[in-house]
């Protein structure tokens, strides 16, 4: 699996971030690096669907969000009052809805097909609606009233923040269980436009969901799995390690704490890779090749192939979960508004595919080059712009029209990056086999 | 109770905002079916291409304000249509000889056509906001209201008022000129009849002396034309923002397959179907019933079966139990 | 000369391994020719080297005088030859005129004669003119099929297995319509699973084994073959 381009490919990597560490900052280049190795659990989680199944995800910015949204309920403080305001008869409105649809599932199952069947049906969903609406929305109201400049939602369970990475990943493998249900089997572009839809849905959700996540009044100040910045700077042992190698603190600070998370991601994403290594080689991961190189032969051979579909799409999205949870501890912050799908999960199939779909460490490569792109298209734009006009006065209407602009040349770049690498290697950088 | 009354409020806030937006849902469905059909693949690129061509006609509205040049009561945006049509054929057909020809001769399956496709829409994304960045704008000018709603009132003396824009009027003609003009086309002429034959059995059709890269072509113009004029319309009634109209590629899908991929008709009927299923569903009914109910009565709430801002989900949960249960579609599109 | 006559021809698809090893197959106008034998001889593949839709090594393709061993299967449709496939053969969501007129896409003059003789040729298809060729059944799609290779007026026509899977009377019904074709005097070159029937109304049969001529002869003396009757007829 490991080709020996592959340690040749990660050390150019390591000098990229090293490039920015030199000619920006070290602060960047961490920032860099962090969130590269988030992208890249992102692309493993999305290539064990595509490379390894031949699944089309483009639902992965929900599973990110769902990421996002477990590291609110896990680790923030419960907000008692909203607790004692609506809480338990929020949770039981939740409970009917599941309730309803469960008795509807039954009912459609259990029942003669015909008309009566139809109707019941109906009757149980919209009378279960109803219900629901009454239940849920004075508990809604009440949540959002308590405290709403700050408050105005129920919080979390107040768990430890690292908690919520595993969390995170079973929050998303339950919506991927769901979707995966009722759309794998369909047509691969049937289940492309199923989980764009499920994508937008959540999204939305955690928008308008103010008594969950408090919409776009985002959640702020999650707790960290790392000490505080300025705590290290008052931090007797901290101040006295900066003067030893004779850095500023504020600084040092800052990056000590980055390099806390980038040792954090490390792990997971070693942990991850030596698992998917070892699951692939067996003989779960050769049956799973099999299904994606010949589906209606293993079909033939007796396999379900939909059931062994279901498996792998249901832990890609985990993966993504996870990623997402981690993603919005690094932030501090739960921002709805931020979740983008051109973002999370178009960036991320570009990074799968420039990687080398079918190939973990091509997915792990694909995830960090492709943010390190992402991140430093815009500054490299900017300065060759600087040149290129540097003829030009000042204040120049032409240059800062075109240093306006600049910031979209990211968005080109992908694009142009995808069209390349599909037109000339389609492969990717490294190749699956 | 108060019949009457109660058929206005929905007509004015139901009826006529859903006929527009179907309209415009259907057009852009009929472009998303026609690729499907001819080019095999599910062009995630069309919201795109639906917004290039809506910039273009901004543009040019905007060149044609500045020269004093307009169509009085109509908006100047039907006179620049032509250029963003011109536009986004351009674009397209470069697009696909320097993109997706490649892949037509190498025979690759229709989910790498996706992904290319999903490449060509990063491409355009970034182009559109370089040129136009990403503010909302309207180009809409000319007269607004065909029927103001104090007129209504007065006319008929009822309490509730019906209001109709000339851009909700203009979606719904230019939306049936623009049909029968396809209809027309693709039943009625050579080159239409040849590009249904090409999608209904590629083999055949070669066998038969079609030239697969003219149908082909053909398609994209035909395609620019009705993403520029689905864009403008939607423009027009709303406003214009590239990224909205990246949003709009899931009720176009919906409509697209909910009415059968590959069908035309199905593309309209789809459209018409999201459409009124989304506005319907997000309507705050508490006027209407209201209205309907015992005098002096009105209910509590706002009566609204979903906020808004799910509207996304209502085409979502229809395109699922219409491929759960109908899985061609309602108009038996294709399966392959 | 033959009007066609394909000679030695040797090849497969593609790059792969040879299918058809020197086979020969000749024509005379107005004449029907079968081609039996048991499955995998190669019957269909032989067809379709005619035809130009395999890379054939060694061997030539001459249709009424000239040499056409090198031209698309579309050139040669320009040529004078039609082609019914087995399966696939219609445009199922059009209706059956319209599947007509793009069997007379490459036509610039007037084809509407054609279009009569062929509803004269098949009134079934006449009479199902308006519908789509779709919601037809096998046979009456088989006829669409046919009629709509006859619309550019070949002179060779070739069908792949024309009777699969329909009934034997709808298989008499449309053995009788080849007929009715090579009797306005088209050569027909027609490759079939039921090789009793076929060889009953052929003028000339070819029996191919492993993409080889095993046997060739008229259809009537290779019906009397004692020889084929036994390996390939059953009896």
């Amino acid at each position: 699996m490991m080709q020996s381009r592959t340690p040749i490919y990660f050390a150019l990597m390591g000098v990229l971030i090293l490039g920015v560490g030199i000619f920006e900052s070290w602060n960047n280049a961490l920032f860099v690096l962090n969130f590269g190795l988030i992208s890249a659990i992102m692309a493993l989680g999305v290539n064990l669907q595509w490379g390894y199944a031949g699944l089309f995800n483009v639902g992965v910015v929900g599973f990110v969000a769902l990421g996002g949204l477990s590291v609110v309920l896990t680790s923030m403080a419960p907000v008692s009052p909203a607790w004692e305001a609506g809480g338990p008869r929020a949770l039981l409105a939740l409970l009917v809805a599941v309730g309803v649809i469960v008795a509807a599932i039954m009912a459609w199952k259990k029942m003669a097909k015909g008309k009566v069947r139809g109707l019941t049906v109906g009757a149980i969903l919209i009378v279960g609606f109803f219900i629901f609406r009454a239940l849920f929305d004075p508990a809604v109201a009440a949540i959002e009233a308590v405290n709403s400049a700050q408050e105005g939602y129920l919080g979390g369970l107040g768990l430890p923040v690292l908690l919520a990475w595993p969390v995170g990943g079973l929050f998303a493998a339950g919506a991927a269980w769901l979707i995966g249900k009722t759309a794998l089997g369909l047509r691969s572009d049937y289940l492309a436009i199923a989980t764009l839809g499920i994508g937008e849905i959540i999204i939305a959700v955690l928008k308008n969901e103010d008594w969950l996540t408090r919409g776009v009044k985002n959640v702020n100040g999650l707790p960290r799995p790392v000490p505080y910045e300025v705590d290290l700077q008052q931090s007797e042992t901290f101040l006295n390690l900066m003067a030893s190698i004779g850095a500023d603190p504020v600084t040092g600070s800052s990056i000590f704490v980055k390099l806390c998370y980038a040792a954090l991601f490390l792990a997971v994403i070693i942990g991850l890779v030596t698992l998917m290594q070892l699951a692939l080689n067996s003989p779960w991961g050769r049956m799973m090749r099999a299904i994606r190189d010949n589906e209606t032969a293993c079909e033939a051979m007796g396999k379900d192939v939909t059931a062994r579909h279901l498996q792998i799409f249901v832990l890609g999205a985990a993966i993504c979960g996870i990623a997402g949870a981690m993603m919005t501890t690094l932030d501090g912050q739960l921002t709805p508004a931020s979740y983008q799908p051109l973002r999370f999960t178009f960036l991320v199939w570009v990074m799968v595919i420039v990687g080398g779909s079918g190939n973990n460490w091509g997915a792990v490569l694909g995830g960090m080059f492709i943010w390190f792109l992402w991140v430093e298209v815009e500054p490299i734009s900017i300065f060759l712009v600087e040149i290129v006009t540097s003829g030009l006065a000042e204040d120049s209407a032409l240059r800062d029209g075109i240093l306006d602009r600049v910031v979209y040349m990211r968005h080109l770049t992908m694009g142009l990056i995808l069209l390349l690498v599909l037109r000339f290697s389609p492969r990717g950088l490294l190749p699956e086999k | 109770m108060d019949f009457l009354n109660a058929l206005v409020a929905f007509t004015n806030f139901v009826i006529v905002p859903a006929s527009a937006y179907g309209a415009q849902l259907a057009i852009g469905a009929l472009g998303v079916t026609l690729i499907y059909g001819i080019l095999r693949f599910s062009n995630f690129a069309h919201g795109e291409t639906m917004a290039f061509g809506t910039m273009v006609v901004l543009l040019v509205t905007g060149l044609f304000q500045q020269w004093g040049i307009s169509l009085g009561p109509l908006p100047t945006a039907l006179l620049a249509l032509p250029f963003g049509i011109a536009a986004a054929a351009a674009l397209v057909l470069f697009t696909d000889k320097t993109v997706y020809k490649f892949y037509r001769r190498v025979k690759a399956a229709p989910v790498m056509l996706v992904i290319v496709s999903m490449g060509v829409m990063f491409m355009m994304n970034g182009i559109l906001r370089m040129i136009i960045g990403t503010d909302d704008r309207r180009f809409a000018d000319g007269e607004r209201f065909i029927i103001r709603a104090r007129d209504f009132k007065e006319w008929t003396g009822l309490s509730e008022g019906l209001a109709i824009r000339t851009t909700q009027v203009l979606t719904i003609v230019v939306a049936l000129i623009t049909v029968a003009l396809l209809f027309w086309f693709l039943n009625k002429t050579r080159t239409g009849k040849s590009m249904r034959a090409y999608s209904d059995n590629e083999d055949l059709a070669l066998l038969s002396g079609i030239n697969p890269e003219r149908v082909v072509m053909i398609t994209w113009l035909v395609v620019a034309a009705l993403a520029t004029v689905a864009g403008t319309l939607y423009g027009l009634d709303k406003s214009f923002k590239p990224f909205v109209y990246m949003q709009l590629l899931l009720p176009i899908f919906a409509s697209a397959i909910v009415g059968g991929l590959g069908s035309p008709l199905g593309a309209i009927a789809g459209g018409f179907v999201i459409a009124f299923s989304e506005i319907t569903l997000t309507y705050a009914f508490k006027k209407v019933v209201t209205y309907l109910g015992p005098d002096g009565w009105s209910p509590d709430g706002l009566v609204q079966l979903l906020s808004t801002d799910y509207k996304f989900a209502v085409s979502f949960a229809i395109l699922i139990i219409v491929l759960l249960f109908k899985p061609t579609g309602l108009f038996k599109g294709k399966s392959v | 000369m033959s009007f066609l006559s394909a000679t030695k021809m040797t090849g497969g698809y593609g790059a792969g391994p040879d299918i058809l090893h020197e086979l020969d197959l000749t024509v005379e106008k107005g004449e029907i020719a079968v081609i039996v034998g048991p499955n995998g001889a190669g019957k269909s593949t032989g067809m379709k080297a005619v035809f130009g839709m395999l890379n054939l090594r060694e061997g030539s393709v001459v249709l009424d005088g000239k040499d056409i061993t090198t031209l698309s299967p579309q050139e040669r449709v320009h040529m004078g030859m039609g082609f019914v496939p087995q399966v696939r053969n219609i445009f199922p969501t059009m209706s059956v005129r319209e599947n007509l007129e793009m069997g007379a896409f490459i036509r610039n003059d007037d084809y509407e004669k054609t279009i009569e003789q062929v509803y004269e040729l098949f009134p079934a298809v006449y009479e199902k003119r308006d519908q789509n060729a779709g919601e037809l059944s096998g046979g009456q799609r088989q006829q669409v099929a046919v009629g709509r290779a006859l619309m550019t007026q070949p002179k060779l026509l070739m069908l792949d297995e024309p009777t699969a899977g329909v009934s034997p009377i709808v298989m008499d019904e449309l053995f009788d319509r080849i007929i009715e074709v090579a009797k306005t005097g088209i050569s027909i070159l027609m490759v079939e699973q039921n090789a009793r029937q076929a060889l009953e109304i052929a003028d000339k049969g070819y029996v191919l084994v492993q993409g080889r001529n095993a046997y060739t002869d008229t259809g009537e003396a290779l019906l009397a073959n004692p020889e084929v009757r036994r390996t390939f007829l059953g009896g």
